[in-house]
């Protein structure tokens, strides 16, 4: 066995450092060497792989976007269900009354207050008030007039359609009737009338 | 015979020597302290956007909710930036001649979408998802800071594969409450210990295997 005091070095090593007749030559391997090493850690390909993530810009297509702009009369795989969705309000129980409510306060109060009176931050810093749930035509609209208003907007409220799911808008329908209850002072079960 | 090198030239060789040790040490320990600096990482530096959108504004002193504008959050891996028409549904009303928001009208015009330049990046060897996370008691402030503070978004937690590990190895000490996910100034309560395996239990997460290479490298 060989003691490892006298293991010669590398023989890649050896012949590296050994083979040049002059100095300089020497000198240009090492360098070469180091030059190799230093690519090797410069080129990290995994980092930016060539594959498109979202947000990444691709030159290849419109306005540099990865996001391609869906084609003129393109159905959505789950478009039926939507529709279906849509058209079909769910039974109201408390686990949709729940959901109502949180997606209520996500998307709505900024305008419409917590309490639906018409009074939210952003009224307070001069967006346009828009109605209370508690005036007499609004207790008296059907749940669908708020999907309807939810899918398609309402003056100068934007269409929410594109963030709040079909189901979600019976939901939230169900939670403005709850809140007009509550705000008519009726001491009735919220979840018994709501679907109204 | 006369010598052949002069007592200058040991010198040199004796430095050189320590040098051969000493060069390479401060390398790596100053290469490994830069990784970890903040320098590399991007921590605490704010990152220049086309509009100067303020956090701190919308979500701290106007109290909206994360999901009005990050709508994909709890739902997919990537958590959605917000389209030029969600910020018209207030900004088609509100400030509608501010010289700061002109790029943002200038988008609604021409149907051009604004290019917000990104904040945080992982490496795309990375697999990340929020829903995952948001859905089961991690907020955003454990990732983000705190958000609502924050006059430009900057980067809170550096990223990196240890910081990641060092909460999948004990996501216990991390864990809130359902209602306190999008509460960016939640603090740890006093019982946390406690508290934290109860919400494990709570939201059923099976630690074991969360430190496996392929969670993230897949
Ligand atoms: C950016 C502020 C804003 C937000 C957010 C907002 N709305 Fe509105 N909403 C308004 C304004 C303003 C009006 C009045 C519009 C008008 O009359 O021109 C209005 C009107 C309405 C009406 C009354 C329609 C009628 O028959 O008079 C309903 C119902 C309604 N919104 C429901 C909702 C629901 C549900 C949400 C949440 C998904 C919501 N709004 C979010 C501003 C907002
Ligand atoms: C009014 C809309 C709005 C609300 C509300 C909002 N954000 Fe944002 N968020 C944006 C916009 C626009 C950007 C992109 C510009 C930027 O990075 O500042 C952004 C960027 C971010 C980023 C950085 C993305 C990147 O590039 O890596 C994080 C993290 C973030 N938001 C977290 C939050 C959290 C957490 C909340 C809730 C406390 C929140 N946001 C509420 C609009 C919003
Ligand atoms: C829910 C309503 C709402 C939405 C959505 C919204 N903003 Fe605002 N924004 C406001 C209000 C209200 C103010 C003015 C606050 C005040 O009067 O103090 C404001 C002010 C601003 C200002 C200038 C004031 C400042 O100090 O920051 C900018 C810039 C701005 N918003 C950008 C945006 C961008 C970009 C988006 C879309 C990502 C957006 N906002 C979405 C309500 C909104
Ligand atoms: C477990 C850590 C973690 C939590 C919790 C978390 N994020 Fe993130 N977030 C990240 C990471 C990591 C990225 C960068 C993703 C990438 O580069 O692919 C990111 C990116 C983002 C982005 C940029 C767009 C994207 O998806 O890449 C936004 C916006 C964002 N987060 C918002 C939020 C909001 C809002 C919450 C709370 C509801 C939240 N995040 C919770 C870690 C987290
Ligand atoms: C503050 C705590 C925390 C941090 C930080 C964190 N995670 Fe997680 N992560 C969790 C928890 C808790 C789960 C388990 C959720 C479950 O049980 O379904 C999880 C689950 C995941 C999963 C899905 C695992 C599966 O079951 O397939 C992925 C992928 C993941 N994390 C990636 C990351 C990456 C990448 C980072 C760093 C950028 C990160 N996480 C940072 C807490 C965290
Ligand atoms: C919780 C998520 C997570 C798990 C689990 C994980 N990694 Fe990572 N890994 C990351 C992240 C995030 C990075 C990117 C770090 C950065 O950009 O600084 C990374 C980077 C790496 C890198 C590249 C380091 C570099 O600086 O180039 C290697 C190699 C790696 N991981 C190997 C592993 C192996 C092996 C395992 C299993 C023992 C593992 N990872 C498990 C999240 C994870």
């Amino acid at each position: 066995m060989r003691q490892p005091s006298d293991s010669p070095p590398a023989p890649a090593l050896v012949a590296l450092l050994s083979g040049g007749q002059w100095p300089c030559a020497r000198a240009a391997r090492i360098l070469a060497l180091l030059l190799c090493a230093g690519l090797v850690s410069a080129c990290n390909d995994m980092v930016e792989q060539p594959k498109l993530k979202p947000y990444s810009s691709a030159e290849a297509f419109d306005q540099n976007a990865e996001a391609r702009a869906i084609p003129f009369g393109t159905v959505a795989r789950d478009e039926p269900e939507r529709i279906a969705a849509l058209r079909t309000p769910p039974k109201v129980d408390a686990a949709l009354l729940d959901r109502g409510r949180a997606q209520y306060e996500i998307y709505c109060t900024p305008c419409h207050g917590l309490a639906g009176r018409g009074d939210g931050i952003i009224v307070e810093r001069g967006f346009p008030p828009p109605p209370s749930y508690m005036e007499p035509r609004l207790r008296a609209a059907p749940a669908e007039h708020f999907v309807d208003v939810i899918t398609n907007g309402w003056g100068v409220m934007y269409s929410y359609a594109a963030r709040v799911e079909p189901r979600d808008r019976w939901a939230i329908a169900a939670y403005i009737r709850a809140l007009q209850l509550a705000g008519a002072g009726e001491m009735a079960d919220a979840g018994g009338e709501a679907g109204r | 015979m006369a010598q052949l090198f002069s007592a200058r030239a040991d010198l040199f060789l004796r430095l050189g020597l320590l040098a051969l040790v000493v060069l390479p040490l401060t390398m790596a320990v100053s290469g490994f302290a830069y990784y970890r600096s903040s320098y590399y990482t991007g921590v605490g530096a704010y990152v220049q956007q086309p509009v100067p959108f303020s956090h701190r504004h919308h979500a701290g002193e106007l109290g909206i909710d994360c999901r009005y504008c990050h709508t994909q959050v709890e739902k997919a891996a990537f958590a959605g930036l917000p389209p030029t028409e969600t910020c018209m549904t207030c900004h088609s009303q509100i400030w509608t001649n501010a010289e700061m928001l002109a790029p943002i009208r200038a988008s609604l015009a021409t149907n051009t979408p604004i290019r917000w330049n990104r904040v945080h990046d992982l490496a795309d060897y990375v697999y990340f998802d929020h829903s995952v996370h948001v859905t089961n008691g991690v907020g955003c402030s454990s990732c983000h800071g705190d958000v609502a503070d924050m006059p430009l978004m900057a980067k809170a937690e550096p990223l990196t594969m240890g910081w990641c590990l060092d909460c999948h190895r004990d996501p216990a000490k991390n864990l809130r409450p359902e209602s306190e996910i999008y509460n960016t100034a939640w603090e740890k309560p006093a019982d946390q210990r406690r508290k934290g395996r109860a919400l494990l239990a709570h939201y059923g997460i099976r630690k074991d295997h969360l430190t496996d290479c392929s969670v993230c490298h897949r």
